[in-house]
């Protein structure tokens, strides 16, 4: 157990935030929340800069799609107290018209690679990285291939298809 | 009496003091015994390859002892192992520089189609961007299996006609590539 409880984070994180801190669940014991594109870069330098609290540890920045929800695809982000032994996960959802989001470059300097990431399977563009372009996919992809609307297996398969099983 | 056994010559005529034969036999005969494998290995498939090297298989043997590892020395590509997308311009490229006469062997079922991995990131067979002579089944195939591959390159190299490789069939075929 860390020194410092959900409770007490989440209260910390409430005062100053108030409003925009919402869907506060903790699954498997790991405080998470939701937050807006508006507040964002705020909740994590306070998160940072805090003396109590100290999360000064970018654990990943990632992605999600759910295509089902009004605002599709979320950028995820996890953070570690180093001092205080605490994570927290903080989700930040974007409509689909407008997948734009502050970079949290400025504040650690290696949310360059996992944006980088991001960005690559997503297509999420982190205004202000110094270097949004592709990472691990070939510089040539058009599609970006998380999404739920990729289909994952290759279509240039061709010893898989139904008539060779009779099918 | 040493127990080394010698290559049967190749058909032709004998006669007292001579033997005839046709050009391609003997330079077939003679390239298939002393071919230099580029072993091009991601995965698996490289361990298995080491196996069939070492001692216990010795795929020296067939002549082979010799790896290259610039492809500019090299006759036979032995691709073993997946090749993801972002890698197939590096496996083209060392293709490209490999000079003719040239065999490329697809080692396991992620070099001959990709494999279990049908996904958006792997090449789906290499024959996609590179000709294949002769693709070797298995995930991973054992060492006899990559023996049995590299006996049938040798196959390969013994019966090729000395013009196959400036024939049109065969500019055919590399145009078809996109290689000249």
């Amino acid at each position: 157990m860390g020194k410092l409880s959900n409770e007490e984070v989440l209260q910390k994180i409430k005062d100053q935030f108030g409003e925009s801190i919402t869907n506060v669940t903790e699954p498997y014991g790991l405080l998470t929340f939701e937050t807006d594109k508006a507040s964002i870069t705020e909740v994590l330098t306070s998160l940072k800069n805090d003396p109590v609290l100290q999360f000064i540890f970018l654990t990943d920045i990632t992605g999600i799609h759910y295509p089902e929800q009004e605002k599709p695809i979320g950028v995820i982000y996890h953070l570690h107290s180093l001092v205080n032994n605490v994570r927290v996960r903080i989700k930040v959802f974007l409509e689909e018209q407008d997948l734009n989001i502050p970079s949290a470059t400025p504040i650690w300097k290696g949310a360059n690679w996992m944006e980088r990431e991001t960005y690559d399977f997503f297509g999420i563009n982190f205004e202000g990285h110094p270097d949004l372009r592709r990472i691990l996919n070939v510089d040539d992809m058009t599609v970006f291939p998380m999404r739920k609307e990729f289909p994952l297996e290759d279509p240039n398969r061709v010893d898989k298809k139904d008539y060779f099983f009779g099918r | 009496m040493s127990d080394i056994q010698i290559v049967n010559a190749p058909p032709g005529v004998e006669g007292a003091g001579f033997f005839a034969t046709s050009l391609d036999k003997a330079i077939g005969l003679a390239r298939s015994h002393s071919l230099w494998p580029l072993p091009f290995a991601t995965s698996c498939c490289g361990i298995e390859f080491m196996a069939t090297m070492g001692s216990h298989y010795d795929l020296s043997r067939f002549g082979a002892e010799r790896l290259s590892f610039s492809p500019r020395q090299a006759d036979l590509l032995m691709v073993m192992g997946t090749i993801a997308k972002k890698m197939a311009p590096v496996l083209r490229q060392v293709y490209l520089q490999m000079a003719e006469p040239r065999w490329v062997m697809a080692v396991g079922a992620c070099a001959s189609s990709g494999g279990i991995f049908d996904t958006y990131s792997v090449l789906q067979g290499i024959d996609e961007i590179i000709p294949v002579d002769v693709y070797v089944p298995g995930c991973p195939p054992r060492p006899e299996a990559i023996i049995d591959g590299f006996m049938n390159i040798q196959k390969l190299v013994q019966t090729e006609s000395l013009r196959r490789r400036n024939s049109p069939e065969y500019q055919q075929l590399l145009a078809k590539y996109g290689i000249q």
